[in-house]
């Protein structure tokens, strides 16, 4: 029941809204303890974890190109584009965008997305630029949110599209799993299977994106009526 | 052979670079903070397989103090007014989108095509990290065309990286320190005293109370150690095989897909996501760093709610 500290320390440090860099690794020295590892073994044990987990960062070595063609101007000439396009409308930009990153994931190019690379310089520009084509300028909350929906979409459609993929992490992590218990299955059985569900993730998700523009309105008409 | 440690030394040279531009940046009030923050960072980089396990994690917590006390600071914002990124706009055109889309395009390339390229024998890239390595290369790549093409000067990316990575600050590290937080739980089995407790305290003997356990639990075990993966194996080990496949004769291939995915529906729900959650409001400058999760939400409920019902449907059928 002692290891359970760290759960603790990390619900109370986020709720508290602590440093969140201090929280987990305060809540991780203490679970360690709690497992019985001496201080310094603790220490070395969160070293070893951390340095192994170096990959997580790799992304970041997109930042010096997309930071370069930024201040090109990259993200304006993604606004403008999407303003050519009378009917680009937010909603509209990223249904294609779940669409296309759902469909893609599914056959396991899932590296074709990415929030640092993908939605910071080409997506949430062109989903607000739809949106400015039709109203001009933004209140800052409505393009708060169209910023959100933009990220999150890249999220829904990767984790719903690559479970269709046979060779992807989660797939192999399973049947690794269930060989170890005795129980043989197909790559491919696992894939079909994960279809319904991305199924209904589409369907859930793109409604939700649908009545996104109507929100947009609401949000700019309620701005009007105030100033 | 080009192995992720390579890679580790690029990452490495970079977060060295974002470190001496933020040291001789004096508009930022905490310079020095950055400075080492990013300074730390590159060691572990550069040298982190080296290093003994004890030094590495005393490296980590001098960067979590450095970020915590006093925390990390911004020099000043965009590097080019709003007017003059609209006229480079124009004068570039579509051209601006090559760069950009190359690294999509070439890592995709890569990850195929690397592991058919053979030198004397051994692969060219280390085939187990291909996807990772296909990145880096393709983001060099596409960083080449864009220093030829915009005529920019060597020091532009490092100083365009500095600004990104400074505006997402030390949600940068939060990823790589939530998987180490990870690695600590399974040594303390944290794993094992949650299952425990789900058994002890939930009614099991219907089946769909059963799947809904198992459904929900996958989703607020992901939520709690930020990753459907630690979740999985506890969860299925201790309640999805034990009783929706043994004593209910579930099928196992059907329970454990969805039962991935209803854990997915988790990660949508917690910071300690924070790859997916937290560093995405920090790269699009979201002052709520919760605006994603509050996005997903709605969905990942309904999407549970659809897990559990298609389990319930799916999983006795034979």
């Amino acid at each position: 029941m002692l290891s359970l500290i760290g759960i603790l320390i990390v619900v109370v440090g986020f709720i508290l809204r602590i440093n969140p860099l201090l929280v987990v690794t305060i809540a991780g020295l203490a679970t360690g303890l709690a497992g019985g590892l001496g201080p310094l073994e603790v220490i070395a044990a969160f070293g070893k974890a951390f340095i192994t987990s170096r990959y997580v960062a790799i992304v970041w070595l997109v930042l010096p190109v997309i930071g370069l063609l930024e201040h090109a101007g990259l993200k304006e000439r993604a606004r403008t584009v999407v303003g050519r396009l009378q009917a680009a409308t937010t909603s509209r930009v990223l249904l294609a965008y779940f669409a296309i990153r759902q469909i893609t994931a599914a056959l396991g190019l899932t590296s074709l997305g990415g929030h640092a690379q993908m939605v910071r310089p080409l997506i949430a520009p062109m989903a607000e630029g739809a949106a400015e084509n039709r109203y001009g300028e933004l209140p800052q909350r409505t393009r708060f949110r169209i910023r959100a929906n933009a990220a999150a979409v890249d999220n829904i459609a990767l984790f719903f599209g690559e479970d269709i993929f046979i060779a992807i992490g989660s797939i192999l992590l399973i049947r690794g799993f269930l060989d170890q218990n005795g129980i043989h299955v197909e790559p491919t059985q696992l894939a079909i299977w994960a279809i319904p569900t991305a199924i209904c993730a589409f369907v859930i998700h793109c409604t939700r994106l649908l009545f996104l523009d109507r929100k947009i309105r609401n949000e700019i008409a309620e701005k009007a009526e105030k100033t | 052979m080009i192995t992720l440690e390579h890679i580790y030394w690029l990452t490495g040279l970079m977060m060295a670079g974002v470190s001496i531009v933020n040291w001789r940046d004096r508009s930022n009030p905490r310079r020095l903070n950055n400075t080492a923050f990013w300074g730390i960072y590159a060691v572990t980089f550069l040298a982190g397989t080296y290093l003994p396990d004890v030094v590495s994690g005393f490296l980590v917590i001098g960067m979590v103090l450095v970020a915590s006390i006093r925390g990390l600071g911004q020099g000043r914002g965009e590097s080019a007014t709003r007017e003059e990124r609209e006229a480079s706009a124009i004068r570039w055109g579509n051209k601006l989108f090559i760069p950009a889309l190359a690294i999509p395009i070439l890592t995709v390339l890569g990850t195929v095509l690397f592991k058919k390229i053979t030198i004397g024998g051994s692969a060219l890239v280390d085939v187990k990290q291909v996807t990772v390595i296909s990145l880096a290369i393709a983001t060099l790549i596409a960083l080449t065309i864009g220093l030829v093409m915009l005529r920019a000067p060597l020091s532009a990316p490092i100083r365009e990286a500095r600004r990104l990575l400074d505006a997402v600050g030390w949600a940068a590290v939060l990823p790589q320190m939530l998987a180490a937080l990870g690695a600590l739980f399974a040594i303390a089995g944290v794993g094992n005293v949650v299952s425990g407790l789900a058994q002890r305290w939930i009614p099991l003997d219907h089946p769909s109370a059963v799947i809904a356990t198992y459904a929900i639990g996958m989703a607020v075990f992901t939520m709690i150690m930020g990753n459907a993966f630690a979740a999985f194996p506890v969860m299925t080990a201790g309640i999805g095989l034990p009783l929706i496949v043994q004593k209910f004769g579930g099928d196992p291939t059907i329970m454990s897909a969805i039962g991935m995915l209803s854990g997915f529906c988790g990660t949508l729900m917690t910071p300690m996501a924070a790859n997916f959650n937290i560093v995405p409001t920090a790269l699009l400058e979201l002052p709520d760093e919760n605006a994603v999760i509050k996005v997903q939400i709605p969905t990942a409920l309904v999407l549970l709610a659809a897990n559990i019902l298609l389990m319930n449907f799916l999983v006795f059928r034979r």
